[in-house]
């Protein structure tokens, strides 16, 4: 019966251990990841560490993409319509990688300024619709733009 | 007044018309549903159009969220339950918080793999330490802690008063996590249906994803009932109306 | 999925992401039927063990009773 309970208690100041270390294993979790990623406007103010691995999130600028037709290497140029910075990575992209895209990269700055990536995910909004309604949606979009660049136009 | 309205509480909230009752309500909301579910299922897999973006993969979404939900509301539920416990000693809301914690850890569990199984082929990974997932693991870690000390501690009002403490401390996490996916730069993309502008995604999924959370909904009510009744029978063990029903059964 | 004639073996494809979603609602429907079994079976065994200490007691009663 005493060995049972002395189990039990052991247990319990086991368990309340587990808490605290899954606790403080994910604030400290948190506390690297509080920024889970820099802009590119950051990065070029010199806000990310500069030794070591960091991750950048923007959007693929649109007809930036450049894939070579022999290896895995792709070069984008990605921007947070701000700033933007050219990124290099080598491998297989997620499948909604695309241009105007947003995504995160992970890697370091090279001397030349580029960001080379060690892996690359997509970030997707948090819309949902048919196809057809995005497109709809984009041309009502395009409509509106020609009649504000022709009001721009016009002053 | 006060008087009456405790004693009504007293009443209502006694483990054996409890019993009695829920064995009536249960039912009422097991069947609802199963035709619920059934119904925003089909909707899901038949009728809802492909993504935009995400093609079939985002079919997910309609056990994922709803899972993600449950995981939030079973928690504050169980918090809610064990500070009532704990501050007005009824015991039938112990029981309560007693039977909600594995329901909501198995619904936070479905939550993280489904949403895992989401973003690799999206995102390109299983898992990432962002705000959104560290905190929902959190969750995960903070139910298992509440189903230990249940077990470990063998006086039961000591294993409520330190498992009902630990759902209350733990309630700080569910603002976190509802709230990371705009306090902090997150993989995770920010919220679809629950923000004051209008949802952010199409009508034709949007009642699927609503359905199969009301489904989940209505199924942890049955759940819940059937495992407060099995606690019920668990802590009044050695009471008369305990033993005399249990031979009937 | 709308237009096209609703084909059993596309809708199993699902895009390419058969794996995927087929796991995630598999994985669903088991953690959703664990939900049923676990309690009800817990009960029959709650309502067991109260019976074999019912009877445990009476025995024990009935000893008492004897040796009086």
């Amino acid at each position: 019966m005493s060995t049972k309970r002395g189990r039990r208690k052991m247990l319990v100041i086991l368990v309340l251990f587990g808490v605290a270390v899954a606790t403080v294993l994910g604030l400290s979790a948190f506390e690297e990841n509080l920024l889970y990623f820099y802009s590119p406007t950051q990065v070029k103010a010199g806000e990310a560490p500069k030794t070591r691995a960091f991750r950048v999130g923007g959007l693929v600028v649109k007809g930036s993409v450049v894939r070579a037709s022999d290896t895995l290497n792709v070069q984008f140029v990605l921007t947070d319509n701000t700033e933007s910075m050219p990124v290099s990575y080598s491998g297989i992209l997620p499948d909604l990688f695309r241009e105007g895209q947003g995504i995160v990269a992970m890697g370091t700055m090279n001397v030349a300024g580029q960001f080379v990536a060690s892996e690359v995910l997509a970030k997707h909004d948090e819309n949902y619709m048919p196809p057809e309604v995005a497109a709809a949606l984009k041309a009502t979009e395009d409509k509106a733009k020609q009649v504000g660049s022709a009001n721009t136009n016009t002053l | 007044m006060f008087r009456a309205i405790w004693a009504w509480i007293q009443k209502f909230s006694s483990p054996k018309y409890f019993f009695e009752m829920s064995a009536r309500l249960i039912p009422w909301f097991a069947i609802p549903a199963a035709l619920v579910g059934a119904y925003g299922l089909y909707l899901g897999l038949f009728v809802a159009p492909t993504d935009y973006q995400q093609g079939e993969s985002y079919r997910i979404i309609f056990i994922h969220v709803p899972a993600a939900w449950m995981s939030l509301f079973i928690y504050v539920v169980m918090a809610v339950s064990a500070a009532i416990g704990l501050i007005w000693q009824i015991r039938l809301a112990d029981m309560i918080a007693a039977a909600s914690a594995p329901i909501g850890a198995s619904f936070t569990f479905l939550a993280l793999v489904t949403g895992s199984l989401w973003g690799k082929p999206m995102w390109g990974t299983y898992w990432v330490w962002d705000a959104r997932l560290t905190s929902e693991l959190i969750l995960l870690f903070l139910y298992f802690g509440y189903m230990a000390l249940q077990s470990a501690i063998e006086d039961q009002r000591t294993a409520d008063k330190a498992s009902g403490l630990l759902a209350i401390v733990g309630v700080v996490n569910i603002p976190i996590i509802h709230y990371s996916v705009e306090w902090w730069n997150t993989l995770h993309q920010g919220a679809t249906v629950a923000k004051l502008d209008k949802p952010s995604i199409d009508i034709s999924m949007l009642i699927p994803l609503l359905l199969m959370a009301l489904a989940f909904k209505l199924f942890y009510a049955a759940v819940v009932l059937v495992r407060a009744r099995n606690e019920v029978l668990l802590r009044d063990r050695s009471r008369r109306w305990v033993r005399e029903l249990i031979e009937k059964l | 999925m709308s237009g096209t004639e609703f084909n059993w073996s596309t809708f199993f494809a699902m895009g390419g992401y058969a794996v995927f979603v087929w796991t995630s609602y598999g994985l669903t429907a088991v953690i959703l039927a664990l939900n049923v079994i676990l309690p009800l079976r817990q009960r029959k065994h709650i309502i067991r063990r109260v019976k074999r200490a019912v009877r445990r007691e009476q025995l024990r009663a009935e000893n008492k009773q004897v040796t009086l």
